[in-house]
C-alpha cells in the first residue's frame, strides 16, 4: 500500500496557477488566530466532492469525510453536518449560493469535484471558500492514481488549515510508534506505522525481538529505534520502504535513546557502558563517532535543536533526573529545569521555540512544555503515567502515550496513544488495532 | 496468567525464606506451572542456585547502590559461583514503571553493574560476567503499587553454562 502510495505521491501534481482565481491578497478572508488560549472552533461546511459517474461520486465522498475528520480533530474547526446542507455538490460546481451557507452558519466552505480520466488517472481540485465575504480563499488541483485518494485528502485538509491559521499543517504525516500485547510481563512489542489518523497502519517487525523508541529522519524514509535483537540491545537504522536493518556503529555498550540530527546527517544517543551513560553523536556519512558529555551520572535522551546548534538532554547529575542543554559540540552544559519534580524525556519542537518534557511528580506523570531556556513551564497532559512526547511538525500539537494502572493480577492495564495540542484543551486518543507507546510523529510527508 | 502470578507469588515467597526448606516450597509452587519438575534440587545445578543462594537482589527507587540484603545474597553467589566455576553470568539490570523508558534503560543498566561490580570484587573474573539492562520492559510482579515495584527493581544473575 505504501509503494502504491509513494507512487502515487510522485505522481502529485500540484499545480493551479491561473485557473482558478486565488485570493488576491492572502491577509484577507476568514482566519483563526491560534497564538490564542482556547478558541471557538470555526464552522466549516465540507460537502462531498461532486463526482459525475458513481466510482468519482465515492472518491468524493471519501475525501471529503477524510479532509472533515482531519480538520474536526485539529480542534480548530467544527465540520458542519452534511444533512443541514441545502446546495448540493452538483449545484456547488457553478459556484456557491452564499446565502444557503450563511442560513447555516457556514463560516468556510469547500466545494471541489473530483474525476477519473480515461488514463486511469485521478483529478481532484478544491476551492475554499469565505462564506461571509463571498470569496474564495485558496484553490488546488491534485492529479495521482485513485490509490492516492487519501493523501490527497491530508493535502486538501493541511491546504486549508494553512489558509484559515497562517500554519503549516500537520495532516499529510505518518506516526510510527510501539505496538505491545500481551501481560505485563510477557509483552510482546512491536514496531508499527500508520497515517496520522491511523489508516494505513502497518507492522514493520514481527515481535520477536524487543523493539523501543522508533524515531523518524527528516525524510520520513528512515526510522531509528532501538532493538534487542540477538539478545543485544543496541541502535538500528531502519528503510521504511525496503524493511531493511542496519546495525548502527560498533559500540562496546548498550546504544539507546537515539535521535537524527535535524539535517539527517547524524544520530545523537545513548551509549551505557560499565555503569555509565553518555551521549555520543554518530555522523552517518563519515561513520565516525564522538562522545559529547563526560559525567559519571546518567546522560540520556539527547533531542537537537532544530538550527542543529544545541542538544537538549536528561540527566541525574543533580541527584534526580533533570533537563540541560548543551552545545552540539558537548560544551556549555546548562540546567534548564527547576521546577519540583522529576523530569525526562525533552524534546525540542521543530519551530524550535520550546522544549516538550516529560515530568514526574507526586505520583502522577505529566506532558509538559518550557522555552529552552527553562522559563514559562506549561503542563498540557496529566496522568498515572503519560510519557514520551512528541512534536508534530507544525511544533503545534503533540503525541504521547498513557498507561494505566494494572491489578495485582495484571489486568486492567493499558497503554494508549493520545495527541494534544499546545492549548491543552483538545486531548485526543489515536485508534491502533492493540496497545500502543513510544509514538513518533513524521515531519510532512516530502 | 492466574498460574504465573501464583509461580511468582511463590517465588516471592522463596526468597524471602530462602535458608530453609525451599524444597518443599518450590515443589509446591511447581505444582501449578507444567510440567512439573518432580526430581530433587541437583547441587551445583541453576535450581539449585535459584533456590538455595538466591539469584536476584532488590533496589530502592531510583537507586542502584547494594543494599544490606542484596550483599548478603550476592556474597553467597560468589562462595557459590566459586564452587562452580563452569557457570558464565549475565546480570540483568530492571526497573520499576514509575520512570520512563529511556532513563529506565539507563538506571537497569546501573544497577546489573552495581551487581557485576561487587561479584567481580568478590573474587569472580570480569570476563565471566556481562550485563544487560531490561529497563521497566520485564516486570516480573503485575501489580502498580510498591509490593510490585519493589520486586521489579532487580538484579538478576543468570546462569549460563
Amino acid at each position: 500500500m505504501l509503494t502504491r502510495l509513494r507512487l502515487a505521491a510522485a505522481a502529485l501534481a500540484v499545480a493551479f496557477a491561473g485557473m482558478l482565481a486565488v485570493a488576491p491578497a492572502s491577509a484577507q478572508g476568514v482566519r483563526i488566530d491560534i497564538t490564542k488560549g482556547y478558541m471557538k472552533p470555526l464552522p466549516i461546511a465540507i460537502p462531498e466532492l461532486f463526482g459525475a459517474s458513481p466510482q468519482e461520486s465515492q472518491v468524493g465522498q471519501d475525501i471529503a469525510k477524510v479532509v472533515a475528520a482531519d480538520l474536526e480533530r485539529s480542534g480548530l474547526f467544527k465540520p458542519i453536518d452534511q444533512r443541514a446542507f441545502i446546495q448540493t455538490a452538483a449545484a456547488l460546481q457553478t459556484g456557491p449560493r452564499f446565502p444557503d451557507w450563511k442560513q447555516i452558519n457556514a463560516e468556510a466552505l469547500v466545494s471541489g469535484k473530483a474525476e477519473i480520466g480515461v488514463d486511469g488517472r485521478m483529478r481532484v481540485e478544491f476551492r475554499l471558500w469565505d462564506v461571509f465575504n463571498e470569496q474564495q480563499m485558496a484553490g488546488q488541483l491534485f492529479t495521482a492514481t485513485p490509490q492516492g485518494w487519501r493523501r490527497i485528502a491530508h493535502l486538501i485538509a493541511d491546504a486549508i488549515y494553512k489558509r484559515v491559521t497562517g500554519e503549516d499543517g500537520y495532516f499529510d504525516t505518518q506516526i510510527v510508534y510501539i505496538s505491545e500485547t500481551g501481560p505485563k510481563n510477557d509483552r510482546r512489542k512491536r514496531l508499527a506505522i500508520m497515517d496520522q489518523d491511523g489508516e494505513n497502519h502497518r507492522f514493520l517487525s514481527s515481535g520477536a525481538d524487543l523493539v523501543l523508541t522508533p524515531r523518524f529522519s527528516p525524510t520520513a524514509r528512515e526510522l531509528t529505534y532501538m532493538s534487542y535483537y540477538k539478545g543485544t540491545p543496541r541502535v538500528y537504522i531502519y528503510q521504511v520502504d525496503t524493511g531493511r536493518r542496519e546495525l548502527l556503529g560498533d559500540f562496546p555498550g548498550m546504544t539507546f535513546a537515539p535521535r537524527f540530527s535535524p539535517d539527517g546527517n547524524k544520530v545523537i544517543m545513548s551509549l551505557a557502558q560499565n555503569g555509565n551513560t553518555e551521549i555520543y553523536e554518530m555522523n552517518l556519512l563519515t561513520r565516525q563517532k564522538r562522545r559529547l558529555t563526560n559525567h559519571p551520572a546518567i546522560d540520556t535522551s539527547p533531542s537537537m535543536a532544530p538550527d542543529g546548534g544545541h542538544i537538549v538532554f536528561n540527566s541525574d547529575r543533580g541527584g534526580a533526573p533533570q533537563l540541560y542543554t548543551m552545545d552540539s559540540d558537548g560544551g556549555g552544559v546548562q540546567r534548564i529545569s527547576f521546577g519540583d519534580g522529576r523530569y525526562t524525556t525533552p524534546v525540542w519542537s521543530p519551530r524550535g521555540d520550546l522544549i516538550a518534557f516529560t515530568k514526574q511528580k507526586g505520583g502522577e506523570f505529566y506532558i509538559g512544555v518550557m522555552r529552552p531556556d527553562g522559563s514559562d513551564e506549561r503542563l498540557l497532559a496529566q496522568g498515572w503515567l503519560v510519557e514520551g512526547p512528541t512534536w508534530a511538525p507544525n511544533g503545534r500539537v503533540l503525541a504521547f502515550w498513557k498507561e494505566t494502572p494494572s491489578s495485582e493480577r495484571g489486568t486492567g492495564g493499558g497503554s494508549k496513544l493520545y495527541t494534544i495540542d499546545l492549548t491543552g484543551v483538545n486531548e485526543r486518543q489515536v485508534l491502533t488495532p492493540l496497545d500502543g507507546s513510544d509514538p513518533a510523529w513524521s515531519p510532512l510527508i516530502p | 496468567m492466574k498460574l504465573r502470578f501464583l509461580s511468582i507469588f511463590a517465588a516471592a515467597a522463596l526468597l524471602a525464606a530462602c535458608e530453609s526448606a525451599p524444597e518443599e516450597k518450590a515443589a509446591t509452587s511447581s505444582t501449578a506451572t507444567p510440567p512439573v519438575v518432580k526430581q530433587g534440587i541437583v547441587p551445583g545445578s541453576e535450581q539449585d542456585f535459584i533456590a538455595n543462594v538466591g539469584d536476584r537482589v532488590f533496589f530502592d527507587f531510583d537507586k542502584y547502590a547494594l543494599r544490606a540484603d542484596a550483599k548478603s545474597t550476592l556474597d553467597k553467589q560468589v562462595a557459590w559461583l566459586k564452587k562452580y566455576p563452569t557457570y558464565s553470568l549475565t546480570i540483568e539490570g530492571h526497573a520499576d514503571e514509575r520512570g520512563t523508558r529511556e532513563y529506565n534503560l539507563a538506571l537497569g543498566e546501573r544497577r546489573a553493574n552495581s551487581v557485576k561490580e561487587y561479584l567481580v570484587a568478590g573474587g569472580l573474573p570480569a570476563a565471566r560476567v556481562k550485563t544487560i539492562s531490561y529497563g521497566k520492559e520485564r516486570p516480573v510482579a503485575l501489580g502498580s503499587n510498591e509490593a510490585a515495584w519493589s520486586q521489579n527493581r532487580r538484579g538478576v544473575t543468570v546462569l549460563s553454562k
